[in-house]
């Protein structure tokens, strides 16, 4: 059959030339993505990952919503500057609650991956306020309107938009349940939905993030964010080969 | 001059053409004005004027969209629905719907801009827009589907010409790409807000595989499309091989889809997917260079016109732009290659060099050679067009020189130890250095974007020019009106 083939056949039949276009370029997509849905090889298995409390992924939809990842990575590679520079290769699993990804594909600024505890809060309010003032050379914009009241009020519909993509929040007592199982109770605390209003200000509250107790800002919510980055995971506990048989 | 007549108008739906190529001029000026504002941001960041509208990180996107989507976007509906009525010797299939394609694609990019400086976006590069806006898509890229495929099925002629293919595959994978690319749960129905549906890597496979391919199909397939009706009917000579045509159209179209994880070499992507992207975007050379040589030798025995011709110099600049960066990407995606260049400036400097130097410049060719067919009058100026071709070959070449220059040191300098196994540099340190690049860098967006001004003036006073003989002639002839 394929020997009487002639070009000619696809030219003169636009239903022809139009299935044959879609399976050409339908192949690749399906090889490369449909096994990491299937396969669990794509995760290391690894303790301490946990979904964002209330205050953190209020504070990641900021960091979105100021193109952050426009000039920070968030994917640490396995080299020897990196390591040096940032800390442990980023893991597969570390990311595995980022609904979407912030991977990011450009260093204007540094990788921020790992960049939780490294610096105070102060330094960080005062770095996302003026970064001129503490790191004189850098090219980052001023985020003064970051001390603008965080409005939570949505907080409930947005972790309960995150449950639906699979991120385990709680809605009833089974889940609640299975959370204190997977990550001890005072995680699973913070990932109760029906209480995530009252967690984001008690978390406010207590960690102080912008110096200010009396009210709730958009600097509490990104610096708590930018506090958590990379700090899930205790490498301690993980011998090297462990964790590069996944990669 | 039977194409000029006015029975071509007639037979032909030529005001959807003329309503988007106005646009894509119109965008492209707005594009490469943010573009040059958001380079100068970064060399000189106190333009960020402390406003949350205009901070690097909101207006970026307002300049990838208008240039790809606004820009790029019309100029491919202008093309396609002028090459493919052309080509089929037939009318528009469904004039009304080729007409809502262009307030729905207007809509898209200005409800899209908006989005983003007043802080909506998906996080995902190049894929920003909101659940709202991707439906709007979906729907204007449905109905544009429909438009072209119906006119393909109305054609007088029984072969689908070369580049009808190419316009065919961008339009196929754009939905497919679109589609997979945006499924998000939104937080609620009145709010723009939404999460996407995949994580971590499966998500980074996702948005990558749909962001080398809006490269591949938007930027690269249905723009060879453009090249293939273009170069041979400006030049007068046919197209230099048929069979290279038919083989590298399918090379392509079916190796583009593979190579999307070369942006993800070295990350927590497992290896075997990101060594296959790089297998894959090695032998896309062949297929890209294949359809670079078929433009280039078309040329064959009409060299002169280089010299008397500045349209013909942007089609075949354009094309020499594409050989490039179709070799400089294949280099980047090696592990090895990438190990340095990934992260740094050296990736956007490469997308320029096929940004501005290939997808642009071929563009301006195709408007160029339209604009008069279209309004039915010689075009204003050839001394403007001349002058544009040559800011707008020094902007680009001063851009991507800049990025080189930037892009290595960044990659050297953040892989620098001294003599006792210390990092050398600090990073902010290689912020610093980085500063004259930018500058430069900027100036050369500046140099591209006076040309694009110059493009504008010349045919604004090109297209009155013929508004008004048009009128004269409908005065003196009211028959014909």
């Amino acid at each position: 059959m394929l020997k009487n083939f002639k070009h000619e056949r696809l030219e003169t039949n636009a239903g022809l030339l139009l299935v044959a276009t879609m399976l050409s370029i339908s192949v690749g997509g399906l090889v490369e993505i449909a096994p990491l849905f299937l396969i669990d090889d794509t995760m290391e298995k690894v303790d301490g990952v946990r979904p964002y409390t209330p205050l953190e992924s209020r504070g990641r939809d900021i960091y979105i919503r100021e193109g952050c990842y426009t000039c920070h990575s968030q994917m640490i590679r396995p080299f020897r500057d990196e390591a040096l520079r940032y800390g442990h290769y980023s893991l597969a699993a570390e990311s595995k609650y980022d609904h979407p990804f912030q991977w990011g594909s450009k260093r204007t600024g540094p990788d921020l991956a790992r960049v939780g505890g490294k610096y105070s809060n102060e330094w960080q309010v005062q770095h996302l306020i003026q970064p001129k003032s503490v790191v004189p050379e850098s090219v980052m914009p001023n985020y003064p309107w970051l001390m603008s009241p965080l409005d939570y009020a949505d907080v409930g519909d947005r972790l309960r938009a995150l449950r639906t993509t699979g991120v385990p929040y709680s809605l009833s007592q089974a889940e609640y349940d299975a959370n204190v199982k997977q990550f001890g109770a005072e995680v699973a605390k913070t990932l109760h939905i029906p209480d995530a209003q009252k967690n984001l200000v008690a978390q406010a509250q207590e960690g102080n993030y912008d110096g200010d107790r009396a009210i709730v800002t958009e600097m509490d919510g990104l610096v708590a964010y930018l506090q958590v980055l990379g700090t899930m995971v205790d490498f301690s506990k993980y011998k090297p080969e462990d964790l590069v048989k996944y990669r | 001059m039977a194409a000029n007549s006015p029975a071509a108008a007639e037979q032909y739906n030529f005001d959807i053409v003329k309503k988007f190529l106005v646009m894509a001029i119109v965008w492209a000026v707005v594009g490469m004005l943010v573009g040059v504002y958001i380079a100068s941001e970064l060399a000189w960041p106190f333009l960020n004027f402390d406003s949350p509208y205009i901070s690097f990180g909101r207006f970026r996107p307002v300049h990838t969209g208008a240039v790809i989507f606004g820009f790029g976007g019309s100029a491919l509906f202008a093309t396609s629905y002028y090459v493919v009525q052309r080509t089929c010797q037939t009318r528009l299939f469904a004039p009304g719907l080729a007409t809502f394609t262009f307030w729905g694609w207007q809509a898209i990019i200005v409800l899209a801009a908006l989005s983003y400086v007043t802080g909506y976006s998906q996080g995902r590069e190049y894929a920003e827009m909101e659940w709202p806006i991707d439906i709007l898509i979906e729907i204007v890229w449905i109905a544009y589907m429909a438009v072209y495929i119906g006119t393909l099925m109305m054609r007088k002629q029984p072969h689908i010409y070369v580049a009808n293919w190419f316009y065919l595959s961008f339009i196929l994978a754009t939905a497919l790409l679109h589609t997979f690319n945006n499924i998000a749960i939104p937080v609620s129905l009145f709010t723009l807000k939404s999460y996407s549906l995949f994580s971590g890597p499966q998500d980074a496979m996702t948005q990558w595989w749909y962001g080398h391919n809006a490269v591949g199909f938007f930027l690269t397939a249905a723009f060879l499309g453009m090249m293939y009706y273009f170069v041979p009917k400006h030049a007068g000579r046919p197209v230099y091989s048929y069979r290279l045509s038919i083989v590298h159209f399918w090379a392509l179209s079916f190796m583009y889809m593979w190579v999307g994880t070369h942006h993800l070499h070295w990350t927590a992507l497992p290896d075997w997917a990101s060594t296959l992207g790089a297998a894959f975007s090695i032998m896309l050379l062949l297929p890209s260079w294949g359809g670079m040589i078929n433009g280039i030798m078309t040329l064959s025995g009409a060299w002169d016109k280089l010299r008397t011709d500045p349209i013909m110099r942007f089609m075949i600049l354009a094309l020499s732009f594409y050989g490039m960066s179709t070799f400089e990407g294949p280099m980047m995606s090696l592990k090895d290659v990438n190990a340095l260049s990934h992260y740094t400036d050296w990736t956007v400097g490469h997308v320029h060099s096929g940004a501005l130097g290939w997808v642009a410049m071929i563009s301006f060719g195709a408007m160029y050679h339209m604009i008069p067919k279209l309004w039915n009058t010689p075009m204003y100026s050839v001394k403007l067009i001349n002058m544009h071709f040559w800011l707008a070959t020094i902007g680009v070449l001063l851009y991507i020189t800049a990025m080189w220059i930037s892009g290595i040191s960044q990659g050297l300098m953040w892989r620098a130890f001294d003599d006792f196994g210390n990092l050398q540099y600090s990073f902010v340190e290689s912020v610093a250095a980085m500063h004259p690049f930018y500058a430069m860098r900027a100036i050369g967006g500046m140099f591209y974007l006076t040309g694009m001004v110059l493009m504008a003036y010349n045919c604004y006073m090109t297209i009155r020019q013929g508004v008004r003989a048009a009128d004269t002639a409908g005065q003196t002839a009211p028959a014909a009106a």
